[in-house]
């Protein structure tokens, strides 16, 4: 028993891992496609049909570069960089539910690395951590504009995520839980919480825009002041993984997103299809469904990109203080009266 | 109306400095319009040609890589005169005249002719002065519709006949359209 | 296999926490002093507190440090412009150290008896969000309201201070 659920866990957590790895390597492909659509270009469609094949062609493009690290006094940190950043983007999927269950081999698998009870905080707390990769390797960088850009990252991250935090305080008080497997069963059939909370949806969403250092608050990396920011200094496949661990973290912040507040794997109609169709594709169609919704997400995080232009620094430090915070304590304050009205 | 307020183009814009009022300064009404903006040009007709499978419409008066010509008996035209040479400001042309001899005859129009003709592509400008200078109407560049090819050396931008005189088969086929 | 655990996550945390007094560059020492942040964390999961650990790397490794992070690399300490200190302050240093040692090894020592009485005995799940927060707002809400007043306070005062005075300019 005790190996089954060992075997079954390193299942799921190797084919989060593909398929995070796997998407962040798409994404790419697919900011390209849609920077091309948007300016009315057509894209890279060179590698492979209709440019396909571009995400490995850039890859090895990377891999094959030399790898060249300036002249530091700290070649380790230099390293721990990106490996931080890579890290961090990685660990975030293990507690979100990416379907509610399977019943195979006489036995219902459900379908999450790790239903922790405290799986909001986790997020949150890998998120607020999620800034040392770049704090480390843009100071490691001996360079003043990447030490710029790490501060400029710090203090943006530091500064959106109490907005984000007071947004899904709003939300817990209508869950009243933080496991994330919960909060997606309770979110059954049209149940969605941005129905509920729909200002604080729209807090929660900007702030991820901030905390993936999008655009447009990508004040971290601009390349008109800071010629790329934390990642000047990096080469080769070093700076492939600062992207990579961008793209991993927007699929990630995308996942959130959906689960939290889009229904996560529901739909409507899903108990009928449990009960007519089975466990079984119920939950497949739900996983898709799921999919769909992060894609979306995805989507609109490279829309955005392709239409907004940069904040100045000041006022992305209005927004986030004066506009999100204020804004985000008033939806707590009417959650809370309304669930107290309601009792 | 003074200079100052009126609008040539109809589109002048007084600046105005005011202060935002609270629901513009959370940017949303203004981020909804320019995503609606985009959005429309993600469905528009794209304007990209792909480069070796479409090529872009010559003009009729398109100046590309010279040609000289044959005329309907597919003999060439040009007699070696040299005034191409002279009016090219760029001087890229240069030439060797020999005199034709009687066996020729069906190849060359004029008793001299040109037995060597290089243009150097590098130098050339395509202004067109050498098809305006030449009296015998032997050297065009709208006819070719090519460009000059890239290439890796800069011997290779030296073109002689064989790149520049017109090829039979076009000369035939013009002769047949001639007829008809 | 909890036990294995603990070994190895207390000899991370001594060890980071002592390389974070030793080393020389004071980034060096910010990030070791976050390694042993994440231990103790470590700490705090494997004795199953979890909301505990979350928020311990939540504000402790999440926000403070990176804070003195920070403020550290925008000062640009180096090791050549490190101020040497009188002998006399490395000995008080030194002395007062080794009391405070002394301190915390004596009341780890007498702590040692009364930790598991209580917690076989009520049956609750005291990792929980649940009964944490009934415990906090019900038996403890004077203290709970007192620290928060405390942060208010404290956060007021910071705005204070960073806020220019106008008169006298």
């Amino acid at each position: 028993m005790d190996n089954t659920i060992l075997i079954e866990k390193s299942v799921i957590i190797l084919v989060v891992f593909a398929i995070t790895m796997l998407m962040a390597m798409y994404m790419t492909l697919a900011e390209r496609k849609i920077a091309a659509w948007i300016q009315d270009r057509i894209g890279p469609n060179r590698a492979g049909k209709g440019g396909i094949l571009q995400p490995l062609a850039d890859g090895l493009k990377l891999f094959a570069k030399e790898e060249y690290a300036p002249d530091t006094p700290n070649k380790f940190l230099f390293v721990l960089g990106p490996t931080i950043s890579m890290t961090i983007a990685l660990i975030t999927s293990a507690v979100l539910p990416w379907g509610d269950k399977l019943h195979l081999f006489g036995r219902d698998i459900i379908l999450q690395s790790a239903d922790i009870n405290v799986g909001l905080l986790y997020i949150f707390a890998v998120l607020s951590v999620s800034v040392y990769g770049i704090m480390i390797g843009g100071w490691a960088s001996n360079n003043k504009y990447s030490l710029m850009s790490a501060m400029r990252a710090a203090s943006q991250m530091i500064s959106y995520e109490i907005a984000m935090g007071l947004s899904i305080i709003a939300l817990l008080l209508m869950t009243q839980t933080l496991s994330l497997r919960e909060i997606a069963l309770q979110q059954n059939g049209m149940n969605w919480n941005i129905f509920y909370q729909p200002l604080g949806f729209l807090i929660f969403w900007i702030c991820s825009f901030a905390e993936t250092n999008r655009n447009p608050f990508d004040l971290a990396e601009c390349e008109q002041e800071l010629i790329g920011g934390y990642h000047t200094e990096y080469s080769s496949m070093r700076m492939g993984f600062f992207l990579f661990a961008e793209y991993a973290s927007m699929f990630v912040s995308s996942a959130i997103l959906s689960i939290l507040y889009l229904g996560a794997y529901n739909y409507p109609g899903m108990d009928w299809a449990v009960e007519n169709w089975g466990v079984n594709i119920a939950n497949v169609i739900g996983m898709l469904v799921l999919f769909i919704k992060i894609c979306f997400f995805i989507f609109v995080y490279m829309w955005v990109r392709w239409t907004l232009p940069r904040f100045r620094y000041d006022q992305l430090m209005n927004l986030g203080w004066k506009k999100l915070i204020p804004l985000a304590l008033f939806n707590i304050l009417v959650t809370a009266v309304v669930i107290l009205l309601l009792k | 109306m003074s200079l100052d307020t009126y609008s040539f183009s109809g589109r002048k814009k007084q600046v105005s400095n005011k202060k935002l009022t609270w629901l513009e300064s959370i940017y949303l009404v203004a981020i909804a319009k320019g995503m609606w903006v985009t959005l429309k040009h993600m469905f528009r007709k794209k304007v990209t040609i792909s480069y070796p499978e479409q090529t872009r419409p010559f003009s009729p008066v398109y100046r590309g890589l010279h040609m000289l010509m044959r005329d309907d008996e597919g003999r060439e035209r040009c007699t070696a005169c040299g005034l191409c040479a002279l009016s090219c400001p760029a001087e890229a042309i240069s030439m060797t005249a020999a005199e034709r001899k009687p066996e020729e005859k069906h190849l060359y129009r004029e008793e001299k002719y040109a037995s060597i003709y290089e243009i150097n592509m590098l130098r050339c400008i395509f202004c067109g002065l050498c098809e305006e200078a030449c009296p015998k109407q032997a050297i065009y560049l709208t006819k070719s519709k090519v460009f000059a090819k890239s290439n890796s050396t800069r011997e290779s931008f030296i073109f002689g006949k064989e790149e520049l005189v017109m090829p039979l088969e076009m000369a035939i086929q013009n002769s047949k359209q001639n007829q008809a | 296999m909890i036990e294995i655990l603990f070994y190895i996550l207390s000899t991370l945390t001594i060890g980071s926490a002592v390389l974070t007094i030793l080393s020389k560059n004071p980034i060096h020492s910010a990030i070791w002093l976050v390694v042993s942040f994440f231990s103790i964390a470590g700490h705090y999961i494997l004795l199953n507190a979890q909301f505990l650990g979350m928020v311990h790397i939540m504000v402790y490794s999440g926000a403070i440090m990176i804070l003195m992070l920070f403020t550290i690399m925008l000062m640009n300490l180096n090791v050549t412009n490190e101020i040497q200190k009188p002998f006399v302050t490395k000995i008080v240093a030194t002395i007062s150290f080794c009391l405070v040692g002394v301190l915390l090894l004596s009341i780890a020592m007498r702590a040692n008896q009364s930790f598991e009485l209580n917690y076989a005995q009520t049956g609750e799940d005291f990792q929980s969000v649940h009964v944490l927060g009934k415990i906090l707002l019900d038996e403890y809400v004077v203290p709970f309201e007192m620290v928060a007043i405390l942060l208010l306070l404290s956060m007021i005062g910071a705005v204070l201070i960073s806020k220019k005075d106008k008169k006298v300019a």
